[in-house]
């Protein structure tokens, strides 16, 4: 190690066991206790400011760190996949400030945090999946203001909300949200999923795993709990659908996967291939095999 | 004996004095360099440049030096430099599609032709102190491009196709816009601004524009004041030609490389009776590398043309009369800033009616009082306390 | 349900706003079916009155008394929010003078009047935009609008949509402020006509402020006349318009008849 990088090490010796000092766990643990006993109501919590940009998960970062203990092993996910530059950046994050073992095997790992996808896999009990929150406020698009979509979710008034369904199939003759997706939780609370597909939306529900959201930006908490039932809203004549594709992909040939269109050039050619990196990898050491790269359209 | 204050012209010329002392700072730390700032502060001098709205590294090092660092006030200095500049005509305008790119991210596509080239970024820094730079230490050198990979020659010839014009291929998104392109630009700072403002105007406003200011109306769109659904189409930083074309030659000759930004924003567009579903677009640019501000910037363009593309308007950002009026920190500066000057002429005339209402105010209160006192000795007694 | 019993008890409102009255111990009962007209000249405290009665305002002082759908009679102010904003958009109706107030002018007409139904809960979209698009006829809005904004409507066609909106719960008392001011006279006289058609086929109480008679005398049964903040005369509309005992009022009456 060179005498640069060793003075670099040494910067992060200061800072305690990931990175955030034990009184501020404690504050974030409180929070999530409290998430976890009202599910899907938005906890407001003290966030730090963070090492890394509002945006880029400090919300997740801190749930994360709240949470990790040093016999953790810690899986990242951007978009689904363990080698985008943010999850590569957050996990380098952890190995430096907290020391665990890292992994890129959903079945491995104890924590998960994720931005945009929910892991194909299906998650098991004990393991914890964080979510980055940039918006937690499902109800915000329709009313910007806090003082009112608080009052809003006090009152379980959320006709606004299927006004707005109402007008995706009034205008496209079906609902044209994709992200973001509105759930209702445990009967309850009308949460943001994040901003994963609404692919991912069924997962949610009944999940063995804790689903834990953190919205660093805007200061709020708010949980899952195991085995919830975390419904999508939709109306009795146009039930929730997920988006399906009509193709495989091209490396691992799943047929219920959600797939990333990789443009190979300006010609048209296009590559569709999973989203998430360890199940398209995993199913290749199986010996599934998919198409490959299709013929570009005429 | 009262003296009654004089303008002071040894006041202000030793508050000049002051000021160029306290610029210089300690004499015993070796003097800042123009060459120090351009090569070391050169995202300011970015900044100075796109507010300044002139394109020169050198002059923006010295305003930067001048203004001890302060952002406003050099862009304030290279602004009146600029003002006095002959024009001696308008450039071709520049094509970022042939940019020699040192950094180009697209956030909606995994990967693209031409790829994803981090290039010099903060974006997945730990922000955490980085002592070896107090210490002095050299950084590591930057990594060796890997043996050039054979360049797969586009349809189109360039290597980094735009991403706009991939989704444009099939439809999915506006071609770059109603405007007629062989139109006259108009140039603000040589007419005044009347509302409504179109594209071109509001652009140029906004590149010229507080970064702070841009930024935060940007940001207020994606908190739902004027919502636009954005995704990050494509961001791209480095050089390209600027060419000039003399009426005597009557052809294009290169003037030189300019630095720029450029953020093309992809915002949802839900279609209208007219116009089909379709992604919109918005558009920022700015010299060096700001990519802040490119990006705010498409934020704010792309909600400046809600009532173009029928949406409705109730926010700031989709307010143009507010943004346009608002968003020049020379502008702004000066005004806020012109509190200081004296103000005592009007402020006594405020004087003189303040106190005559307060006395308006105590005899229709006394008046009251006497007419209630009869009824309710209690509420009158800290009164009589008070008089003692 | 006892129709003898008034369905709102107003007793003793009274605000102020700093130092100036809005309005002053106005007290009246409203029974079911009844329509009654707040008329006066603007600064008169109908407005007011009206927002006090929305429960927009707080008073400083009077209560309301509003009776349920069980009979029992309930004072507003000492309800929680829930129970309050739950009547709100079930048993009452606001139509308001300014219909961009009253509607959501980026929803399609079919939301607009569909969002108190998914309010309370139907999650049938096709029944929603049937029920939608049946009250669009009795408004008489051509239903192939049923997807427009209202931002495409005229505004005689606003205030309609509004009133279906309003009317879609099947509320029992419902507000008007002025809903017909600002309108062309003949496009008045048809949303006049509506709305007294709607008024008698569903049995509202109505309260409707206006300062112009002729819209009170073609609705209402009584008539209330307020000036600076206070009720100066009441009485059934036809008698108090016919035969004025204030001054005041004789030279309201008067004054429409010159013009």
């Amino acid at each position: 190690m060179s005498a640069v990088s060793e003075t670099r090490e040494q910067a992060l010796a200061g800072y305690n066991f990931a990175y955030l000092d034990e009184q501020t766990k404690r504050m974030i643990r409180r929070a999530i206790l409290k998430a976890v006993a009202i599910p899907g109501y938005q906890v407001p919590f003290a966030s730090r400011e963070m090492p890394m940009p509002y945006g880029w998960g400090t919300g997740g970062v801190q749930v994360t760190a709240a949470v990790l203990g040093p016999d953790d092993v810690l899986k990242v996910i951007d978009q689904g996949a363990d080698d985008t530059t943010n999850a590569v950046s957050i996990r380098q994050f952890f190995e430096r400030t907290a020391g665990v073992a890292t992994t890129t095997r959903t079945a491995e790992a104890t924590v998960i945090q994720t931005r945009h996808r929910i892991p194909e896999a299906t998650l098991r009990a004990g393991q914890v999946l964080v979510f980055q929150v940039p918006i937690p406020e499902p109800l915000r698009f329709l009313e910007p203001r806090e003082t009112e979509t608080r009052r809003l979710h006090a009152l379980a008034e959320y006709g606004l909300m299927h006004v707005k369904l109402y007008e995706d199939i009034a205008r496209h003759g079906h609902i044209a949200t994709t992200y973001a997706y509105p759930v209702e939780v445990s009967g309850r609370y009308v949460m943001d999923p994040s901003p994963t597909p609404k692919f991912d939306n069924p997962k949610m529900d009944d999940c063995a795993a804790l689903q834990l959201f953190g919205a660093g930006r805007e200061r709020r908490i708010y949980a899952v709990p195991p085995h919830t039932r975390v419904r999508s809203l939709d109306f009795a004549d146009h039930p929730f659908e997920v988006q399906r594709f009509d193709r495989p992909c091209a490396l691992c040939g799943a047929a219920d996967s959600y797939l990333d269109e990789v443009v190979l050039d300006d010609r048209g050619r296009r590559l569709f291939v999973c989203s998430d990196t360890d199940h398209c990898a995993t199913r290749r050491a199986e010996g599934h095999v998919g198409p490959g790269e299709e013929e570009a359209a005429p | 004996m009262y003296v009654a204050v004089k303008g002071g012209e040894a006041a202000i010329a030793n508050a000049h004095r002051l000021l160029a002392h306290e610029r210089r700072g300690d004499p015993s730390v070796p003097e800042l360099g123009l060459d120090q700032i351009g090569e070391q502060m050169s995202l300011l001098v970015a900044r100075v440049m796109t507010e300044g709205s002139l394109y020169d590294p050198g002059l923006a090092a010295l305003a930067i030096k001048q203004a001890r660092g302060d952002v406003v006030e050099a862009v304030f200095l290279l602004r009146a430099c600029r003002t006095t500049l002959p024009r001696f005509g308008a450039a071709e305008p520049i094509d970022t599609g042939a940019m020699r790119v040192r950094r180009r991210v697209s956030a909606i596509f995994k990967d693209l032709p031409g790829g994803q080239v981090l290039g010099p970024t903060f974006d997945y820094t730990h922000r955490l102190l980085d002592f070896t730079l107090a210490a002095g230490l050299p950084p590591p050198p930057p990594a060796e491009a890997p043996v050039e990979t054979p360049v797969e020659t586009l349809a189109n010839g360039a290597r980094m196709p735009r991403v706009a014009s991939l989704l444009g291929e099939e439809g999915l998104i506006e071609s770059g816009g109603t405007d007629d392109p062989d139109a006259p630009v108009p140039d603000l700072t040589r007419e005044p601004v009347s509302y409504p403002a179109d594209r071109a105007l509001r652009l140029q406003a906004l590149a010229r524009g507080d970064e702070g200011f841009v930024l935060a109306l940007g940001y207020s769109t994606q908190r739902g004041f004027g919502r636009t659904h954005p995704f990050a189409g494509e961001i791209r930083h480095g050089e390209v030609a600027l060419e000039f074309t003399p009426e005597e030659l009557g052809f294009p000759v290169p003037l030189g490389r300019v630095a720029v930004t450029e953020c093309e924003m992809v915002n949802q567009f839900h279609g209208s009776a007219e116009r089909p579903p379709q992604f919109t677009r918005g558009y920022g640019l700015a010299f060096g590398q700001s990519e802040r501000k490119a990006m705010a910037m498409a934020l704010v363009d792309r909600a400046l043309r809600a009532e173009e593309l029928g949406e409705e308007t109730s926010a700031p950002a989709q307010d143009q009369e507010f943004v346009l009026s608002h968003c020049d920190s020379l502008q702004a500066t000066g005004f806020v800033e012109h509190l200081k000057l004296p103000h005592h002429v009007d402020f006594q005339a405020e004087l003189v009616l303040l106190r005559r209402l307060r006395a308006e105010h105590a005899a229709r209160y006394a008046a009251r009082e006497a007419a209630t006192g009869a009824a309710s000795d209690d509420a009158a007694e800290p009164f009589q306390e008070a008089a003692e | 349900m006892n129709d003898d019993l008034p369905l709102l008890s107003v007793e003793g409102l009274t605000r102020h706003y700093g130092a100036r009255l809005g309005c002053a111990d106005v007290a009246f009962d409203l029974y079911p079916g009844e329509v009654l007209a707040v008329v006066g000249e603007s600064g008169s405290g109908k407005s007011t009155l009206l927002s006090l009665l929305a429960q927009e305002l707080r008073p400083d002082a009077g209560r309301l008394l509003y009776r349920l759908r069980d009979g029992t009679a309930r004072e507003l102010g000492a309800m929680g929010e829930a129970e309050r904003r739950l009547l709100a958009r079930t048993e009452w109706g606001f139509i308001r003078q300014d219909a961009t107030q009253g509607l959501r002018m980026a929803v399609s007409a079919g939301g607009n009047v569909g969002e108190r139904l998914m309010a309370l809960g139907r999650r049938h979209y096709g029944e929603i935009r049937g029920t939608a698009a049946e009250w669009l006829r009795r408004v008489e809005i051509d239903v192939a609008r049923i997807d427009d904004t209202p931002r495409a409507f005229s505004g005689g066609m606003r205030q309609r949509l509004q009133i279906a909106r309003n009317l879609v719960t099947a509320p029992r008392l419902v507000l008007m402020d002025e809903p017909t001011s600002g309108l062309d006279v003949s496009v008045q006289a048809r949303l006049l006509d509506l709305v007294r058609g709607l008024v008698a086929e569903l049995g509202l109480a109505v309260v409707i402020v206006t300062h112009d008679l002729a819209v009170a005398r073609l609705l209402s049964h009584r008539i209330m006349v307020m000036r600076r903040g206070r009720v100066i005369e009441t009485g059934l509309t036809d008698q108090v318009l016919d035969d004025p005992a204030e001054p005041y009022t004789q030279l309201l009456v008067s004054s429409v008849l010159a013009a």
